[in-house]
């Protein structure tokens, strides 16, 4: 079966039809996608099953990741921090750095760039390749995947220059964008139902990942699925889940995270959440590898309640990936959850350790309400979230700018 | 009301009517409020396709509930500035009542001038979330699916995609003349033949219903006042 007729039996004929009908302008067009990692992060995920369905829509489409060193990774990780707020000064040996192994990758894609019709530049890490292709034909696009709405300036300083020139660029939200010299297009991300992350389990498998971690699954079980990021703050969750156990003292706590290629800040953090669970020994620290993705799968779907209590975030796809499993979530008054989760239909948004601990007892205490509000968050993630409409806004897109932009195009 | 067998010859010559669907992208304008000042001043100069999006958008967002406000503007005024009356007011405002966005413009401007009169304080009063403007840009398809009689579209309606009744319910009434939508434009060609089913389509309201129901009520007006020729 293609993918495609995979998805049609998720998504319904109709949503796919629309894509072959959007595909029908770009057929045989080049495109490539340029980003940091292959495995790990949200973006690595997407492109994991964006690109071969695109593929398989007759578009020519590649995925390329640039390379680095330790020192490349810990400058764009300051700059990821950096564009959602933090104020993390980088030296300019560090930023020097960056360019040159920006220059050093485009000597190696060069040759895929400079002739696709299309290429998606992925976050801050590649966004000098433009620059260093000055002989390019196609369209170029910055994807954003975080919140910079409110840079740290002199690092935005430094990066604004490589990224004006693009055609345009995308975020995920309104409030995300910063002001660009070209339009700037508004696609939220998505999640893919068919990935092993996020696909149907049988339930002797979620056992088997819960006894794997000594979890009892007769008790109720919060979890939350984040790398070990300040952002994501896993020590404000552990505090909520202290809170909470005062009233259900049977509730266990999973904190699983994955650590990105591109991610050497989160052994600190982890640290941090160690010394915070005091070897309680129903709070679970999973350090996962980026490929576990049916463990944890298996964890969202074993969980009763999902958290992803962030004081800054993205887009938050954990939270997307815990509504496509049919369960509430309580997350982070903040960025893309507050797009996702709705107070009394999908969950609740919270501020505070002790407002998630009180929406944790809530939820335990009223069973048909965790259900009600599952039901609602699948069906939430089912119009809104899967890869299809990520990939028809993309292809819309695509075919705007293939007919030069506008307000209104007619396709014959 | 139609019931003879025989194909119908329109009074006006009438093309196949043409299955379209369509999707929509949105920019950011970087434009913002954080008051109903700021609101009033970015909303008199905004683009056309802003104003449109704010109005209609809704249209193709989730709901879990049945909509309060029909609008951007008065869901802002509800739950930025914490103003009942001020969102009651704007929710009123009906757009297929104006002949173009710049007359919707001008309505929205006067409800939120009058506002504006009545309580001094929300020049200054700062809301508890922006209102962030965005706008749209409409990318139309043509699916090659063509429908000779109107006794076609019972059983097609149904099949039709969210985004394909949003372009020739919704987004027609912008491309048409005053509070006209494609079938009503297309049925006119047939004379008074398809009066009734013109009549019962003229009464769904495109404004407080999800696009989901909107084809179901298409569905249920085409099945009862366009009936099936006998097999």
């Amino acid at each position: 079966m293609s993918i495609l007729e995979q998805y049609a039996q998720i998504v319904g004929d109709d949503v796919i039809d629309q894509l072959q009908q959007l595909a029908k302008p770009l057929r045989g067009k080049s495109v490539v996608h340029v980003n940091s990692t292959k495995l790990g992060g949200g973006v690595a995920e997407i492109l994991t099953k964006l690109v071969p369905l695109m593929q398989e829509l007759e578009l020519n489409t590649d995925w390329q990741v640039i390379t680095g060193d330790e020192p490349f990774f810990h400058c764009t990780k300051g700059m990821h921090n950096a564009l959602q707020g933090n104020q993390v000064p980088l030296s300019q040996g560090l930023l020097e750095h960056y360019e040159e192994v920006n220059r050093q990758n485009a000597e190696r894609l060069r040759s895929h760039l400079v002739d696709a019709d299309f290429v998606f530049i992925h976050d801050p890490q590649p966004a000098p390749q433009l620059s260093l292709c000055p002989d390019r034909q196609g369209h170029w696009i910055w994807r954003c995947h975080i919140d910079a709405s409110h840079p740290y300036r002199p690092v935005w300083k430094f990066l604004r220059p490589f990224i004006e020139p693009y055609e345009a660029s995308i975020f995920s939200l309104p409030a995300f964008a910063q002001a660009l010299p070209h339009p700037e297009y508004i696609i939220s991300p998505s999640i893919d139902p068919l990935s092993d992350k996020n696909i149907d389990l049988p339930q002797e498998e979620i056992r088997e990942v819960l006894g794997q971690f000594q979890i009892d699954p007769d008790r109720p079980l919060v979890v939350q699925v984040s790398r070990f990021d300040r952002f994501k703050d896993p020590v404000g969750v552990i505090r909520a889940y202290k809170m909470a156990t005062k009233f259900h003292p049977d509730l266990q706590l999973v904190l699983a995270g994955g650590s990105a290629d591109d991610d050497p800040e989160g052994a600190l953090v982890l640290q941090e959440v160690k010394a915070e669970a005091n070897h309680d020994p129903d709070i679970h620290i999973l350090l996962l590898p980026p490929d576990a993705n049916r463990t944890i799968n298996a964890l969202q779907r074993a969980a009763d309640i999902v958290m992803q209590k962030s004081t800054r975030e993205g887009f938050g796809l954990t939270v997307t990936e815990a509504m496509w499993k049919g369960k509430p979530v309580i997350g982070g008054d903040t960025g893309g959850i507050r797009l996702q989760v709705v107070n009394y239909h999908t969950g609740f948004l919270v501020n505070t350790p002790e407002g998630a601990a009180l929406r944790i007892r809530y939820l335990l205490n009223q069973p048909d309400k965790m259900a009600e509000f599952g039901h609602k968050a699948q069906e939430f993630v089912r119009e809104n979230f899967l890869l299809t409409r990520h990939l028809r806004e993309y292809m819309t897109l695509m075919v705007l700018l293939l007919h030069g932009g506008g307000d209104r195009l007619e396709l014959t | 009301m139609a019931n003879d067998d025989a194909p119908f010859c329109p009074p006006v010559a009438a093309d196949a009517f043409a299955i379209k669907d369509c999707a929509l992208l949105t920019i950011a304008t970087g434009k913002k409020a954080t008051t109903l000042k700021e609101l009033q001043n970015h909303l008199s100069t905004i683009d056309p396709d802003s104003i449109y999006l704010h109005v209609w958008g809704s249209q193709l967002e989730s709901q879990f509930e049945v909509r309060e406000y029909n609008n951007h503007f008065a869901s802002w005024a509800r739950r930025g500035l914490h103003d009942d009356t001020l969102a009651e007011r704007l929710a009123m405002v009906a757009p297929n009542e104006y002949a173009d966005l710049e007359e919707l413009r001008q309505e929205f401007l006067e409800v939120i001038a009058e506002r504006l009169e009545e309580k001094e304080y929300l020049h200054w009063v700062l809301a508890t979330e922006p209102f962030e403007f965005i706008r749209s840009t409409i990318v139309v398809f043509d699916t090659a699916k063509r429908v000779e009689q109107p006794e076609e579209l019972i059983d097609l309606i149904p099949h039709l995609s969210t985004s394909s009744i949003f372009y020739h319910f919704i987004d027609a009434r912008r491309r048409l003349p005053i509070n006209q939508d494609d079938f009503r434009y297309w049925l006119t060609c047939w004379g008074d033949r398809y009066a009734e089913l013109n009549h019962h389509l003229a009464a769904i309201d495109p404004y407080f219903n999800g696009l989901t129901t909107i084809r179901q009520q298409l569905a249920n007006a085409f099945e009862r006042y366009c009936p099936r020729k006998s097999p």
